[in-house]
Parts: C-alpha cells; structure tokens; sequence
C-alpha cells in the first residue's frame, strides 16, 4: 500500500466535507453550463443546499447527543448553526420564489425559458439600437 | 405627547439604532396597506427622511471627541452571544450617506414614474415596497455587528433590488434581473461560506470578537479559504471588474429613480463590506501581508477602469454608459482600498462620497431627459441643451465631475488618491489613473457634443424643461457636488478620522 493509514483516515474522516463540495460543484456546474432556466434554479438551489449541509456538520460532535436537554447526557451537539441555517433555509426559499416569480415573467414576455433563445431575442433589439445611430 | 417626542427624539436615546432597521422594515407592508400612488410617495419619503434624520443623530453622537461606538444589544442579549448593533463612524458616514442619496432620490420618484416608459401605471406600489425593504436591508447591512446577520441583511437587499429592477419596462429587464439573481446569489452564497468556516474556526460570530481571536489564527488554511470566498462574494456585490457583468444591464433596463439609488448606495454599501471586513475584522497585517489581496486589488482596479471606461466610449444608451462608467469608478475605490496605508483608504472612502453624489446627479438628470423626450441612448440626446437647458446644464456638472474637473467633488477624491499613490511611489498606477480620467472625458464630450451641437429631432423640437419636481432634487445633488468639491473639509476631515481609527485600531475596544 502506497497510501499510509493516517492519510486514509483524513480523507475518510471529512467525508462529510466531501460530500458538501461534490454537490456544491454540481449545483454550479448546472447553474453555468445549463440553457434552461428552471435547471438554473435547481442547480442553484443545489449549490445553497451543500452550504447548509456544510453548516450543519460542523455542529456535530462525535459521541454527543441533540441539543434537549436530559439526565444522563453529558455533551451536546452545538445547535447554533442549527439555528442559523433554519434563517439561512428561508432565505434559499425566497430567492427560489422570486427566481420562479421572475422566470414565468420571462416566459411571457420572451415565450421560451432557454437562455439561447431569449439572447437571440435581446440581440435582435441591439441590433435595431445600433441602427439608430446619431447621423 | 410632548414629553414622549422628546423622549423619542432625544439626543442620546438608546433605541435610536434599532430605529434604522424597523422603520423602513415596518413601513414596506404598510405601503402595501396604502396602496394610493400620491400617499405612498409621501410616506416612503417620510420614512427615508426620519432615517436620515436619525443616521445625522447617529454621527454626531459618534464623532464627539472622544465618542465610543454605540452598542446596541438585541433583545438584551450581550455580545458575543447576541446580535449587536454596532456603530461606530465609519458605518455612521456611509449610513449617513445612503440615507441622505435615498431621500434625495426619492424627492423625484413621484413625477419621474407618472412616466409610462419607467415603470407601469399599477406597479407603482410594489416600487415603493421593495424601495423600503431595499433601504431596510442597506441600513441593516451598514449597522450589524454580527456576520451572519450581515449575511441576511445582504440577501434582503439583494432581493428587493432583483425586484426594483424586475418593475423596468423593457423585458429585457427580466433577463437582466435572472442573471443579476443568479449570481447576486452565488455570490451571497459564498459570503455564507466564509462566515460559516471563520464560525468553525473561532466559535463566535460578533465581529469585534471575530477581530480579536483572528490574529493568532492566521495562519491557520481555514481562516485563508474563508478570507478568499468571503472576498471573492462581496467583490461579485461590488461589482469589481471580472464580476461586474451583471451591472451594466440591471443599471440600464431598470426604471431610472431605481438605477439612481442602487448606483448611489448599494455597491457603496458592498465596498464598506469590503472595508470593514478587510481593515477591522481580518486586520490590516493578515489582509494585505498573508494575503496578497493589494496585488489582486490593484491589478482588478486598474484592469476595470481602463476597460469599462473603454466600453463606455462604446455605448449608444447613455444609461449603459454611465453603468460601465460606475464599473470604473468602482475601480478607483477599489485601488484606494488596496493602497494598505490610512491615506489611501480615506481617498477610498472619500470617492465613494463623492460618487454617490455624481452618479445620483447624473442618473437623476437622465430620468428627467427620459420623462420629456422618451428615450436616452445618443440620438434621444441630440439638441437637448437647448430644449431642457436646466437638465442639461446639471449633467454637465456631473460629467465634469466624472472627469475630476477642479471645483467639483471628482477632482478631490481622485487628488487625494493621487497624493496617496505617489507617496507610495506607485507611479504607473497614478498614470493610469490619469488615463481612465481622460477617457472618462472622451464619453462625456460624447453626449455633451450630441446635446449642444446637434439640432434638436423634428419630434423632440418643443419639448419642455422638465417640471421643477425632478429639477430641484437633481439640483441639489450638483449643488452638493459644486459645494464638497469647494469646501471639502467635512468629508475630509470625516474619512480621514475614520481612516487613522481603523489603521490604528483605536476602533476595537
């Protein structure tokens, strides 16, 4: 084995790390390279989600219990970041809201929710506001 | 009844703070409550001048000789583990200054949006509210002692302003608002990043706490990822050059009274992020030693003002341009920051004053050439000096200020930075500097040719000059950016004293 145990151990041992950055790069990959604006905010919510899942294990700590306080139990979880991600949750809501607020909007306006083709749309109308150039 | 107003309006009263954030916050449902386009306006105004009001109070209190930052606690929780509001004269000066932009802006939002090209007749209403919930998240951002409540106060800002820009006429306004949306909220997102990882580092979210138990974490690899995401976020807010593509079109599409106060206060509140992040909370040594963050600045700030001023000179809609050219003028503050040395932040901080007042002047007088002729790109403009000499004549001023033009604000700031990067002998980047000025003169001959020295459109011959209801805000602003740019000595003698406090870190207590 090339690998030595201790190495193993801090890769295994963050996986939860790993998990938040795989689906962060998801969540961003489908925001950039997706046309369609409702995979947009899918990626987007995905990309909000890693961050919360990032906030929440770090309050874990191994061998304690919920934060409720009980007999018998001596260390607890730290519920502060609980707490804050609960504020953070409803932010991400209400920016998906107005994001899908916005995107039936554009579709109304445009006819189409892919972003090539409202470009094109917008191009044309440059186009025609170059035209009208000073003489 | 007297005896509480006076109470109320006391000098020193303690819930003065708290005051900034719930009134607008209250006020934005009651609008909706309201819903009458005359009443409305007026209470919106109200509510932005008592803010004003208070934010005036609010400095005075805290640069007495000798003055400590108010501290306010929520609910009676004491810091650490509460939320704090915490102001001290740095927060009081910008505060001050968005409330003063706002209610100036304000001042002509009601004739400005009788205008059906703004904004649509029945939409007046939701403008207001998101107007106040903007105001009440910039206000919120600028008083916070706390990251995460930062954080939130950033998002309910972020999303009023994705609503103020969504209520433009033009549907291309929907696309620019999606892609503002989208990366506002990456950006707002890795903010969260970094607060959370400097949470796990040090176990405290108060900011004064966060200041003190950071230094002998620096050289910790958590503390860098988070400086770099926390940075890199609001960078994306400030639109600094690479991030700044979401600006142009949001500042174009959105009705004129919206682009006038984002351009005057939300990305001035985003730098003072920046400020207060990098100076007190990080500190000087671990932003600009550990971190390479002066090379960073300085190449990003001058890259951004030599090219978005070159896109500016490219622009046929006049309110593009002014948006590129706020792209550039976010370079100059930008390269005050990065300068490291308390005369170079305090030229930062001054040219974030000074153009708050010329891009409020500017973006206001083309609301006024829009409400009579209709249209703002070069040919809407032709022989506009001569039909509407008063709006003209203002964005004269503001384009002479623009340029930093001696006896207007821009000539103080941008000589301010100057003294400060030469003492540094950072003499190229004084050069370029010189040289955004000179664009910065060739896209302002640009329109000031097209409205002097073109005869008028057949359509456009009888207009009028606009009524005195957007005349006299606009005029206020160029009499601002005339008198600062005369008597320079309170802003000066304000920045410079907060520039020194942070540099000696009086301001930690």
């Amino acid at each position: 084995m090339s690998f030595d145990s201790s190495f193993l151990e801090t890769f295994f041992g963050l996986y939860n790390d790993w998990i938040v950055v795989a689906l962060m790069m998801c969540g961003f990959f489908i925001v950039i390279a997706d046309g369609n604006l409702i995979k947009k905010v899918v990626g987007l919510t995905l990309f909000q989600t890693s961050v919360f899942i990032l906030y929440i294990s770090m309050a874990k700590i191994l061998g304690a219990s919920a934060p409720i306080a009980a007999e018998g139990i001596e260390s607890y979880s730290n519920p502060l970041p609980h707490v804050l991600i609960l504020t953070a949750i409803v932010v991400s809501i209400s920016t998906t809201a107005v994001a899908l607020a916005l995107i039936i909007r554009i579709k109304k306006a445009y006819h189409t929710v892919e972003e090539d083709e409202i470009q094109r749309w917008d191009v044309r109308i440059h186009r025609s506001d170059k035209r009208a150039k000073v003489r | 009844m007297e005896n509480w107003l006076m109470e109320t309006f006391l000098w020193n009263n303690q819930q003065l703070p708290v005051l900034q954030i719930v009134v607008p916050l209250l006020a934005a449902p009651l609008c909706l409550l309201i819903n009458h386009r005359w009443y409305n306006w007026l209470f919106t105004l109200a509510v932005s001048s008592f803010s004003f009001f208070v934010a005036a109070l609010l400095l005075l209190q805290v640069s007495q000789e000798g003055a400590e930052p108010i501290s306010y606690y929520l609910g009676g929780w004491l810091p650490p583990y509460g939320i704090e509001i915490r102001i001290d004269q740095l927060n009081a000066f910008v505060l001050m200054l968005i409330t003063a932009m706002s209610t100036v802006v304000l001042l002509s939002a009601h004739t400005s949006l009788e205008n059906k090209i703004e904004i649509a007749p029945d939409k007046n209403t939701y403008l207001y509210v998101a107007y106040l919930l903007c105001l009440a998240g910039l206000v919120g951002i600028l008083l916070t002692g706390d990251a995460f409540n930062l954080f939130v106060f950033l998002e309910v800002s972020s999303l009023a302003t994705y609503t103020l820009i969504a209520l433009g006429r033009d549907r291309r306004a929907l696309w620019a608002t999606f892609q503002y949306l989208v990366m506002g909220t990456i950006g707002a997102t890795f903010i969260l990043i970094g607060i959370g990882l400097l949470y796990m580092k040090t176990g405290t979210l108060n900011m004064a706490d966060l200041a003190q138990r950071l230094p002998e974490l620096s050289e910790s690899r958590t503390i860098f990822v988070a400086f770099c995401f926390f940075i890199v976020g609001v960078c994306l807010k400030i639109a600094l050059f690479p991030l700044h593509f979401w600006l142009p079109n949001a500042y174009a599409y959105a009705p004129t009274v919206v682009t006038a106060f984002l351009a005057a206060s939300a990305t001035k509140v985003a730098l003072y992020i920046v400020i207060r992040f990098v100076f007190f909370v990080f500190g000087v040594e671990f932003s600009f030693t550990i971190i390479p963050l002066e090379k960073v600045f300085v190449i990003l700030g001058t890259l951004g003002i030599i090219i978005a001023s070159l896109v500016a000179i490219k622009q046929q809609n006049i309110k593009r341009m002014l948006a590129y050219s706020s792209v550039a003028q976010i370079g100059y503050m930008v390269l005050g920051v990065s300068l490291s040395t308390a005369a170079g932040l305090m030229a930062g901080l001054l040219h974030l004053f000074n153009h708050a007042l010329m891009k409020g002047a500017l973006f206001l007088a083309l609301g006024s050439i829009l409400y009579r002729i209709g249209g703002v790109t070069l040919r809407h403009m032709q022989g506009v000096g001569k039909t509407m000499p008063f709006t003209m004549a203002a964005f004269l001023v503001g384009g002479l200020s623009i340029i930093g033009v001696p006896l207007t604000v821009g000539f103080v700031s941008k000589w301010y930075l100057l003294q400060a990067m030469l003492a540094e002998g950072w003499y190229v980047v004084s050069i370029i500097i010189l040289i955004g000025s000179l664009l910065s003169v060739i896209y302002i001959w640009k329109i000031v040719e097209v409205a002097y020295f073109k005869p008028a459109l057949p359509n456009n011959a009888n207009v009028k000059e606009s009524p005195l209801s957007l005349l006299i805000p606009i005029w206020i602003l160029v009499a601002a950016n005339i008198y600062f740019g005369i008597d320079t000595r309170l802003p000066v003698a304000l920045t410079e004293q907060i520039s020194i406090q942070l540099f000696q870190g009086v301001a930690i207590p």
